[in-house]
């Protein structure tokens, strides 16, 4: 089932164009990424989907409903973590999502379960009387996704999720991100750091100036623009680069004495043991994602060589 | 566009959520700090000038509202002063708050629309004063029970209960004031400056202003045409009501005072037959400022819809 849906959405703000022609589809279940640089267009497409925008043109649809027409029916059931997320730091963490409960009108019970459960989930159950203005930048971000799951919601919207995180608080969070897929919520997450969060993205879809360029599996996209969805690292005896090269698969090889990078369309690692160990030592070898960093930069230097 | 689902939605939550930041904040205590010296002082004073003709007069709580003191205004000219001020300290911050501490896109993204979040927001600053004015009110009565030692009348009750809607509705306008300004001005300091700008204008250069035109206006009339100087003196009036505070001075003036019978200029015919001095009935007094009550909530009702329609304009992030 589609979930979220995207027909030629565009928005502009005066003559900067922030999202143009938009097409796109979010499958049930998914972990969809938005990714791109700063000012490429994805909080915009965010606040579409949501309805707090308005678009200039096309229309959105999210759980099959218009987000300008129905905006409470699509709000109570998609959760949003914004960038920058802000709470009332005169409240505790509880009070603060005692509020959110009352906007969304539960019942006072299942309010107080509900809160009791989400802050036990993200860790924030003991300092849940502390006011939120002594939280640190990672306790905010977990509290604001302890107040997406409040709502119980079939989709989780979430804007630079990791932004302002340590490494380590980063990792962590995009493992609490990848329990909520196993739960069956569907994740629509943006970022800036495509090397950070495309292990938890099942599909990607890669922004440049408010244009969708890319859209597909890292795999995929590695593929078409590298010309090979796995990086193999050898490293061997040096002299291999021509044996390696007449494998069937191999796009790509770069050496740098005893050490192989190699682009292939499949995982080629028994084959490429196998040379290195007839010619001489196999010291190592790893098969490596290849990283979207690399596909973005290639990317945009063919689009700009062919302008 | 039609959206479905009602504006109304999670209005209450605000209400509550705002009035009990309101009641709560260092700031509401403050004015409450300021309101009630000076409004214990104003009573003082009062009762002290009072105390001498207790028994002669039917309305003696009115009085005590209004006597004033030389060096020190009565209750009332303390709470127009204050009231304003009150106002405005609660409303200045309202939006741009919202938006400074990234709240905003967080609330609105809960199934509500901008409408309950505003006027939740109006309601709670309308709610918190009026909880204050009666808290002052009934303190003020029972001062004037202990040292006037006279019960107050129905009558002066019910008169007493109009001074408190008017002063709310006055208070209605500094807040959708104070709220239009958190709506337009990023910077709260900026808002608060703004407002209290506003205020200044009418209650300090507006007077002046509608002196000189009073002046001017007269000075064009014919001096030897009664007709043509009066139609002056109305138009002067007419210039001076466009100001709040006027319609605030003027409906407390009939309130307040049973012994007002208008508001403007009368002519000498127009008394023939009236005994003079004989106090009119409450409903009398209410039909004379029919016209500035009305005027006051249009003019809250006017700054209100500007705040909204420029909520509703404005792009959820900062
Ligand atoms: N209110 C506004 N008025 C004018 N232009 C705007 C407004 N909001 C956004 N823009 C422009 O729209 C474009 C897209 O902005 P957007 O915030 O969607 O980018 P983003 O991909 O989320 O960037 P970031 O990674 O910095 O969050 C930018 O060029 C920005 O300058
Ligand atoms: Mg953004």
């Amino acid at each position: 089932m589609v979930v979220i849906e995207t027909h030629g959405l565009s928005k502009r703000y005066g003559r900067v164009v922030a999202v143009e022609d938009l097409n796109l589809e979010v499958k049930e279940g998914e972990v969809f990424g938005l990714l791109g640089p700063n000012g490429s267009g994805k909080t915009t497409t965010i606040l579409m989907l949501l309805g707090l925008t308005e678009p200039t043109k096309g229309e959105a649809r999210v759980l099959g409903l218009d987000p300008m027409r129905e905006p409470l029916k699509v709000k109570s059931r998609v959760g949003y973590l914004p960038d920058q997320v802000g709470f009332y730091g005169e409240l505790t963490a509880w009070e603060n999502l005692r509020y959110t409960t009352r906007l969304l009108g539960l019942p006072e019970g299942e309010a107080q379960a509900r809160i009791e459960e989400v802050l036990k989930r993200m860790g924030l159950w003991e300092v849940r009387d502390r006011r939120v203005s002594a939280f640190s930048r990672g306790m905010r971000q977990r509290l604001g996704l302890a107040e997406v799951l409040l709502k119980r919601p079939k989709v989780a919207i979430l804007d630079e999720p990791t932004l302002g995180l340590d490494p380590e608080a980063a990792r962590e969070f995009l493992e609490l991100i990848k329990g909520l897929k196993a739960e069956g919520i569907t994740i629509l997450l943006s970022s800036h750091l495509l090397h950070q969060v495309q292990e938890v993205c099942d599909r990607v879809g890669l922004f440049h100036k408010g244009r969708l360029a890319l859209l597909g599996t890292v795999e995929e996209l590695a593929q078409r623009v590298l010309g090979g969805g796995y990086e193999i690292l050898v490293e061997a005896s040096p002299g291999l680069e021509e044996s390696f090269r007449t494998l069937a698969g191999v796009a790509r090889v770069e050496a740098e004495g005893g050490r192989y990078r190699i682009l292939a369309s499949r995982d080629l690692r028994p084959e490429l043991a196998r040379i290195a160990v007839e010619h001489g030592q196999l010291l190592g070898l790893a098969l490596r994602r290849p990283s979207l960093d690399e596909v973005y930069a290639h990317y945009f230097k063919e689009v700009a060589h062919a302008a | 566009m039609r959206r479905e689902g009602s504006p109304w939605t999670g209005l209450w939550a605000v209400f509550f959520k705002e009035m009990a930041d309101h009641l709560t904040g260092i700031r509401m205590r403050i004015l409450e700090g300021l309101i009630l010296l000076s409004a214990l002082a104003a009573v003082y004073t009062g009762t002290q000038t009072l105390r001498q003709t207790v028994g002669e007069d039917p309305y003696l709580y009115l009085k005590l509202l209004t006597t004033a003191q030389d060096p020190l205004p009565s209750f009332v000219g303390f709470l127009s002063f204050f009231v304003p001020l009150a106002a405005i300290a609660l409303a200045f911050d309202a939006v741009n708050g919202e938006y400074a501490r990234g709240t905003l896109s967080r609330i609105l993204s809960q199934p509500i629309y901008r409408d309950a979040l505003l006027f939740g927001k109006f309601l709670a600053g309308l709610g918190t004063l009026a909880v204050l004015l009666l808290a002052l009110f009934l303190l003020v009565v029972g001062l004037g029970l202990f040292t006037l030692g006279v019960p107050p009348g129905g009558e002066e009750m019910g008169r007493a209960f109009f001074f408190l809607l008017a002063t709310l509705a006055y208070a209605g306008f500094w807040l959708a004031l104070g709220l239009l300004f958190s709506v337009l001005f990023r910077q709260p300091a900026t808002a608060a400056l703004a407002a209290i700008g506003v205020w200044l204008f009418f209650a300090v250069f507006f007077p002046i202003l509608t002196d000189l035109a009073a002046g001017a206006l007269l000075l064009q009339a014919d001096p030897f045409d009664p007709e043509s100087q009066l139609k002056q003196a109305n138009l002067a009036l007419w210039i001076s009501r466009l100001s709040p505070n006027t319609l605030y001075a003027e409906t407390l003036t009939a309130v307040l005072n049973p012994a007002v019978r208008s508001l403007g200029p009368i002519l000498i015919t127009q008394l023939e037959g009236a005994v003079l001095g004989t106090p009119l009935p409450l409903s009398q007094s209410l039909l004379l400022v029919w016209p500035q009550l009305t005027g006051l909530v249009s003019l809250v009702i006017l700054l209100f819809t500007l705040a909204y329609v420029s909520f509703q304009r404005q792009e959820v992030r900062a």
